[in-house]
């Protein structure tokens, strides 16, 4: 979908350093060749069958589609993966890239810690050394996933500047980029930064609406009338559109997270909040003041709490070919607990804010309508803070 | 011909850089002409940006503070109209793309022509990118600094070829700070550039002492110094002014 230059629309380019721009073209050429080499996508594959457990389950809520009394709801269970969340389905393909190319060592940044963990676990498996970082305010909020990393042998640097959070992770990896590139790659982990890596990470998650699309014509020999996934940088919700981009009559729905509401300051929604600027190497829509700083955006959710948005749901915002709401914490929260009483699964608090947006339009919906509510990952990691969140005293 | 060039034609140029508004203007205001008044012969105005992603630690507290004093692109559009006053030697903003792209590019590369801003460094806008502004750049008659970098290796050609103001060679990998030594060979990039560039070329990142001024001077046409300059801001806040003429005047003295 991207031409040349990685723009989608006017949005993506790599406004990045000199010092990374050959670092970025060196990966979008080692990319290319890969991405076509059948040896490469075999060991691609049996890494995402044999050990993230893949294909991953898609299943059908009869409980809760009962319970909602309108579409049929279909849950993809990317909660199932091994490491608990879709990240791995990029990590394991960027970490077989950089070890193709002859990288030693893997860096990146964590929001909740998922994308953490699946980097350090990567590492583990391919003996490469491995760097985290995290925003402080985070390494508090998601302390268990702190200690999965240091078990997995990874190093986790908290994060002090700024707001403490996911930008400021992107920020430092960024940087600890430009002090070391020859034996070092930035596994990002999310369709977002400089091109090539909204493209890669997007290639490397679309497994997800592609097994979608296979199942669901297996199960209901139809397509889902709309598929809803959460929306912090964009990586689960790209992968569970992207298959379904050119059949128009699937509704493609992100949720974005609103925090305590969008008419608030206290918001990460940036398609709804956010305006068209340049930052962390791309060109696309930040949370931002009228001079261009970058808004301290807030969710309750550490990984939809990022103040942009990938350049591809940037450009399918634009076309209209998308549809990007707001959900706040509290129905989040409402999902999250719904989700677990109704099914038995536990959410992540990331993905319990696409579930929220199922809730409210399913029962708008007719019995024979199908709904595909992208589950991203599991919700161990959110017990505490969303025990805390409703006023009990649990610590890790 | 560019007004940045002005630098460069009495010897080696010692370049300065400071954040506007950090502890405030009215310090940035005697800051700048302290360091004019001691040699420098290009000012390098930073605008401060809430995630300057190409800074090391002693720059970005520099930007945090400036913003936290409220400092803003308009006040600092009126401050440098103030300082043209009676500053005569060039200068340029260092920023980041997004507090142009922001405030509207055509509206922001206009004023710096209004105001008498020559140049602009952007470390998130590499080769491939610059035609977001370079129009603009053009029409309005500000240089759009390009910057090379170690790394930069088979680009250095094509980036010099086309480079404007003056370049801005990177001297070592990783952010920006005071570095206790420069270790790279920059020689080989340095006549890279003399052969293809038609413009002079000054090293920054990482200097802070007299000697590796001098150094880095000796095989280009001019030292850019930044952390060191804003870690005698942080020392010293609004007495700041009078500490740092005294160490521009001994990095001058050491290039020439």
């Amino acid at each position: 979908m991207s031409n040349q230059n990685g723009r989608f629309g006017i949005h993506g380019g790599q406004y990045i350093p000199e010092t990374l721009m050959n670092a970025v073209i060196e990966l979008e050429e080692a990319y290319n060749h890969y991405k076509a080499d059948p040896e490469f996508n075999r060991e691609l594959t049996a890494l995402l069958n044999d050990y993230a457990g893949r294909p991953s389950r898609l299943y059908y809520a009869e409980k809760m589609t009962k319970d909602l009394g309108g579409a049929k709801i279909y849950l993809k269970r990317e909660d199932l993966n091994h490491t608990g969340a879709h990240k791995i389905n990029n990590v394991l393909g960027q970490a077989l890239l950089a070890k193709k190319m002859g990288k030693t060592r893997l860096i990146a940044e964590t929001g909740a810690g998922q994308h953490g963990v699946a980097t350090a676990t990567a590492a583990a498996l391919m003996g490469m050394e491995c760097v985290v970082f995290m925003g402080e305010e985070d390494t508090i909020r998601q302390a268990l996933n702190v200690y999965r990393m240091r078990l997995l042998g990874a190093e986790v640097i908290p994060v002090k500047t700024g707001t403490a959070t996911l930008k400021d992770a992107v920020s430092e990896a960024m940087r600890e980029w430009t002090r070391r590139i020859d034996d070092t790659h930035y596994c990002l982990g999310s369709v977002m930064g400089p091109h090539p890596f909204p493209t890669i990470v997007r290639d490397f998650q679309a497994v997800i609406s592609k097994e979608i699309k296979e199942q669901i014509l297996e199960k209901e020999g139809r397509l889902p009338d709309a598929v809803i996934a959460c929306v912090g940088g964009g990586s689960n919700a790209i992968g569970s559109f992207y298959h379904f981009i050119e059949d128009k009559d699937v509704r493609l729905i992100g949720c974005e997270a609103a925090g305590r509401g969008i008419d608030t300051f206290e918001t990460a929604a940036t398609m709804n909040t956010g305006r068209l600027g340049i930052f962390h190497g791309m060109k696309s829509y930040f949370c931002q003041d009228e001079y261009g700083q970058i808004a301290p955006v807030y969710s309750i959710s550490a990984g939809l709490d990022y103040p942009g948005v990938g350049p591809e749901h940037a450009w399918l915002h634009d076309t209209g070919r998308a549809e990007y709401v707001p959900v706040t914490d509290e129905e989040a929260v409402c999902a999250f607990e719904y989700l677990a009483k109704t099914e038995g699964i536990i959410p992540a608090i990331e993905s319990a804010h696409a579930v929220a947006y199922a809730q409210k339009i399913a029962p708008e919906m007719k019995p024979d309508q199908i709904i595909v509510i992208t589950v991203s990952g599991r919700g161990d990691k959110d017990c505490a803070a969303i025990a805390r969140y409703r006023g009990e005293d649990l610590h890790e | 011909m560019s007004k940045i060039a002005k630098a460069f034609d009495h010897g080696k140029a010692f370049i300065a850089f400071i954040t506007c508004g950090d502890p405030d203007l009215e310090t940035t205001g005697k800051a700048v002409r302290a360091a004019v008044e001691n040699g420098a012969d290009l000012i390098e105005l930073g605008i401060p940006f809430s995630d300057p992603t190409a800074e090391g630690p002693v720059i970005q507290e520099a930007n945090l503070r400036a913003l936290q004093a409220g400092t803003t692109t308009d006040k600092i559009f009126d401050f440098v109209k103030d300082l043209r006053k009676d500053v005569t030697v060039p200068m340029v903003f260092m920023t980041y793309a997004n507090v142009i792209f922001s405030y509207g590019a055509e509206k922001f590369i206009s004023t710096c022509e209004q105001i008498g801003i020559d140049g602009l460094i952007l470390p998130d806008l590499p080769f491939e990118e610059k035609e977001e502004f370079l129009p603009l750049c053009r029409q309005y008659h500000v240089d759009l600094v390009s910057l090379i970098a170690p790394t930069s290796e088979n680009r250095v050609a094509m980036i010099a070829r086309e480079a404007e103001g003056f370049i801005y060679l990177v001297s070592s990998l990783g952010v920006t700070g005071t570095r206790s030594e420069i270790t790279t060979d920059l020689q080989p990039i340095i006549r890279t550039i003399r052969e293809n560039a038609k413009v002079p070329v000054a090293i920054g990142f990482g200097i802070s002492k007299p000697e590796q001024a001098k150094a880095m001077a000796a095989i280009s046409d001019g030292a850019i110094v930044g952390s060191a300059i804003e870690k005698i801001l942080a020392q010293y806040g609004k007495e700041a002014p009078e500490h740092i003429g005294e160490y521009v005047k001994s990095m001058k003295e050491a290039i020439n």
